[in-house]
């Protein structure tokens, strides 16, 4: 495919955000634009405020100041839910799976909104029940074959290995069908095989389905070696914007990572 | 002239559900249990106060002193034998052993005592104090003071003891309490002891204003009390009193107000009003999780 | 095709669906063999239609606190507004139906309705809040029903329905009838329930909560109870999601509340309090959380047990009382865990050392 066919629309346009806990602000003033199959990193040491935003782009916190628009759309008013169904779909640092729930359960569940049958489908087992859940079934172990869990569809979620939790994330938030996926540390607790392994799911997952990714990472090399472009935040504000290679000759991002 | 003194009835009530809820809300704060066996420990301390103050003519305050000593052997042994194997368990086990708990004590009073209603004896003056136009019984004046000086003592410890400090410990995180060198388990225990004997100070108290003594007593206070201590926010100290004192007086402003029958609906509804406002009560602390 | 698309559907959650299935018709067919043959002691029988009434409650609280994750101390509120619905609803109806089958049908659903409807309403201002809160907030509508039904005095005549509270004031023209009686609730009660119908409720119970647990309500209900903050970041409504879970649940425990009054003549809304939400409590939690069989089961056993230990006379409740604490102590503390299955072991052993010999 020839650059100029790819969709480079903008997806996420983030302005002067900012957010107050008490007298503290956490975040403040961010800028951030995510543009169609693009892979975007958000960097910064510990504490700087970057699962914060993706909690406020998420709405589990309502932003203090500033706008986030969707694809043009403004979520100001929208919740937790309905951001999910405009198109943002993501994952936790801490893993929060179903616990109890099968791994291909799991992802049925991110089909939730896809699915247009009733309670009272389910109950009288109409046709419309069988047919949409033979329909599900199906996307569901297609997303588990890319995510590399299909051999273990009918095992508790809980009982997947770290790596594994990881990846089942990814798969449910890819099941709700979203515009931009949110990534939060999808790496931690990954060994580097297996982190070498997850750059080259995410990269398929982006040139498969055609989205937008913003990702926080901690590791370097995943970070620079599949994100296009890389925002660093420091104690809630931007540092610094641009090219893994701009990132990495910056003096300002060096000085807050190493210190002085 | 009529509502102050109908007030002044409804705090005393209100005194009583407090000292309750505040043997609640400990066990609740510390062991992060419903005990529901705590009315039945107060029917326990009734009995013993009664047979003491009857059969054995013992004087009021070394009754109710035996009922004290009594009710939180009782309290601890309860604890102990029944709730401590379950301190891994999910909550919801922990909440049907002690619901097995409170048949246990109903059903071995009843065959101990048998069914029949025992009448507590009049052992506080009926006299009462004028006060301008209207009048306090020495028993509400005296349940009053006794709730008082029991929250008092209470707060003391929390705060300027060094069981205190570890109790507030204990119920922000028991994990970093024990590594701080605290002995959880003990301190469990004090909890029971001291929400026990409450309970038997409450259950004197109780039965002088309601004299019957019978085997399902407690469990109307019971579940009065528990309704207090979520009203004030459960696991707050102040938060119980509070919630005891307002919900007794609502009860018998409802009482006297609207109607005998629907006061216990009315005394209800207005918890699902406060909670509706204040989702964790009126003294709680807000619930949040990290994300 | 279908065949095999309907096998992998349900693979392994038809096991435990057929156990539950065949466990009731089972318990049916002997039971009405005995039954036939007289062999079943008066006693027993008296209690076949409430240990069903009681086991589909149950089921439905098991979809609320086993499923959804929610503690309710109301249960049995919801089954005293199915009860005094049905049995008002049969008294109105039996001269115009007068087969007992259809009538105490039609009882059951409108049990049923007027359940969900209060469970809908209850359920606003309770879903906002979480954990011991709810399960208060549950416990209070528990006491506010009871204490309005003890309260509420209908009468039904030729001009329609008369209700009073607190003192009765319901005048009937001739022909009248009181349904509701304040604390003496309901008196001179058609006895319409019937085992066998019992039986089907149980049956329709266990379709119900199956089918919706595995679907998209389902898997949203357990997706709620697991990370409600996950379930909320792919889509899920929890509030609709929980409503619906305690909605049929309510609605179930109408049902059977509908079954039971139209068991007995006479019905006191004191019947149906806390302690009777406490004890629909412990047999879902000792059937095992989201268990049906073990909810069956339980629900069996603890309701014959009572009944069972008869000969103990007064010892009875005592003993009960044990059993329950001792059931929860083996089954949730790893000591004694570990013990049982060494004794266990041991016993095995003991077997298989007696063959070799």
């Amino acid at each position: 495919m020839s650059e100029n066919n790819i969709d480079r629309s903008l997806i996420l346009e983030v302005e002067d955000l900012g957010i107050d806990f008490g007298g503290l602000t956490a975040v403040n003033n961010l800028s951030l634009k995510v543009y169609n199959n693009e892979i975007v990193g958000l960097i910064g040491p510990n504490g700087a405020g970057k699962t914060t935003v993706f909690n406020m782009l998420t709405k589990v916190y309502q932003p203090s100041r500033g706008t986030i628009r969707l694809c043009g759309q403004d979520t100001a008013k929208m919740t937790t839910v309905e951001v999910n169904k405009a198109g943002i779909a993501r994952t936790f640092q801490n893993i929060r799976l179903f616990q109890n729930l099968s791994v291909i359960d799991n992802v049925k569940a991110g089909m939730h909104n896809k699915i247009t049958y009733s309670p009272a489908d389910s109950i009288f087992r109409t046709r419309k029940y069988y047919d949409q859940e033979k329909q599900i079934e199906e996307k569901a172990h297609e997303l588990l074959k890319i995510m590399g869990l299909d051999s273990l569809a009918e095992i508790s979620a809980g009982s997947l290995p770290y790596g594994g939790q990881r990846r089942l994330e990814i798969a449910r938030a890819m099941a709700t069908d979203p515009k931009l996926l949110l990534l939060d540390e999808p790496a931690a607790g990954m060994n580097p095989q297996e982190t070498e392994e997850l750059m080259d799911m995410i990269r398929f997952v982006r040139d498969h389905f055609h989205i937008a990714i913003l990702l926080i990472e901690h590791d370097m090399k995943l970070v620079m070696g599949i994100c296009e472009r890389i925002t660093v935040i420091n104690f809630g504000m931007m540092l610094a914007s641009g090219t893994p290679e701009e990132i990495q000759s910056n003096p300002a991002v060096i000085k807050a990572y190493l210190g002085e | 002239m009529a509502f102050l003194s109908y007030l002044i009835n409804g705090l005393g009530l209100g005194s009583v559900y407090a000292i309750i809820a505040l043997g609640y809300t400990m066990v609740y704060g510390i062991a992060k249990m419903l005990n529901f066996a705590h009315g039945d420990v107060i029917m326990v301390g009734a009995y013993v106060t009664y047979f003491a103050l009857s059969l054995m003519k013992l004087p009021v305050l070394v009754s109710v002193l035996l009922a004290v000593v009594v009710s939180t052997l009782l309290g601890v042994t309860i604890e102990r034998l029944a709730y401590k194997p379950l301190r891994q368990a999910t909550s919801l086990s922990v909440l049907i052993t002690a619901i097995g708990v409170s048949y246990f004590l109903q059903n071995g009073a009843q065959l101990l005592w048998g069914t029949s209603t025992k009448v507590f004896p009049s052992v506080i003056s009926n006299g009462a104090l004028a006060l301008g136009g209207i009048s306090i019984s020495y028993l509400t004046l005296i349940t009053v003071f006794v709730c008082l000086a029991v929250m008092g003592c209470l707060t003391l410890f929390i705060n300027k003891t060094k069981t205190g400090k570890a109790m507030r410990a204990c119920s922000e995180d028991k994990g970093a309490a024990a590594l701080m060198g605290i002995n959880v388990n003990q301190i469990i225990s004090i909890t029971f002891a001291i929400g026990s004997g409450l309970a038997a100070i409450a259950a004197f108290l109780l039965c002088a204003t309601y004299p019957s003594v019978y085997p399902t007593l407690g469990s109307m206070p019971g579940i009065k009390a528990f309704t207090a201590a979520v009203f004030g926010g459960i696991g707050s100290i102040p938060g119980a009193f509070l919630g005891g004192l307002m919900l007794g007086i609502i009860e018998i402003l409802a009482k006297a107000y609207i109607s005998t029958q629907l006061s216990d609906a009315i005394v209800f509804a207005v918890l699902i009003i406060v909670l509706l406002i204040k989702p964790t009560g009126l003294l709680g602390r807000k619930l949040s999780e990290k994300v | 095709m279908m065949k095999n698309f309907f096998s992998k559907l349900f693979d392994q959650k038809l096991r435990s669906r057929t156990i539950s299935y065949l466990l009731v018709i089972i318990a049916f067919i002997i039971l009405q063999l005995m039954s036939s043959t007289g062999s079943l002691s008066s006693l027993l029988k008296s209690l076949l239609v409430p240990v069903c009434c009681y086991t589909v409650a149950a089921i439905g609280l098991n979809l609320n606190v086993g499923f959804s994750g929610e503690l309710n101390l109301g249960q049995a509120g919801f089954m005293s507004v199915g009860a005094f619905t049905g049995i008002c609803v049969s008294g109105m109806l039996a001269s115009m139906i007068t087969n007992p089958v259809l009538r105490l049908i039609i009882a059951i659903i409108a049990g049923a309705l007027i359940a969900a409807l209060m469970g809908y309403i209850i359920g606003i201002p309770v879903l906002k809040l979480q954990g011991d809160y709810l399960a208060i907030v549950t416990l209070a509508f528990g006491q506010i029903i009871k204490s309005i039904i003890t309260n509420m005095y209908l009468g039904f005549d030729e001009n329609g329905l008369h209700v009073s509270f607190v003192e009765n004031k319901v005048t009937l023209a001739s022909g009248g009838k009181m349904l509701l009686q304040g604390p003496m609730g309901a008196t001179g009660t058609q006895r319409i329930a019937s085992f066998a119908i019992g039986i089907i409720l149980i049956l329709c119970a266990l379709t119900i909560v199956y089918n919706l647990i595995y679907s998209k309500s389902g898997r949203a209900i357990m997706g709620c109870r697991d990370n409600r903050i996950a379930a909320e970041s792919i889509g899920i409504n929890v509030a609709n999601t929980k409503m619906l879970a305690f909605i049929i649940s309510a609605s179930l425990a109408g049902a059977a509340g509908a079954l039971y009054g139209l068991n007995y003549s006479t019905l006191v809304p004191n019947k149906f309090d806390f302690n009777t939400s406490i004890l629909i409590l412990v047999f879902v939690v000792l059937g095992g959380l989201g268990n049906m069989t073990g909810t069956i089961i339980s629900t069996t056993v603890l309701m014959l047990l009572p009944e069972l230990l008869r000969s103990l006379q007064d010892y009875r409740m005592l003993i009960y009382a044990i059993v329950l604490i001792v059931i929860m102590l083996v089954t949730n503390n790893a000591f004694l865990q570990a013990k049982a299955a060494k004794l266990r072991e041991s016993l095995i052993k003991g077997k298989k050392g007696a063959k070799l010999s």
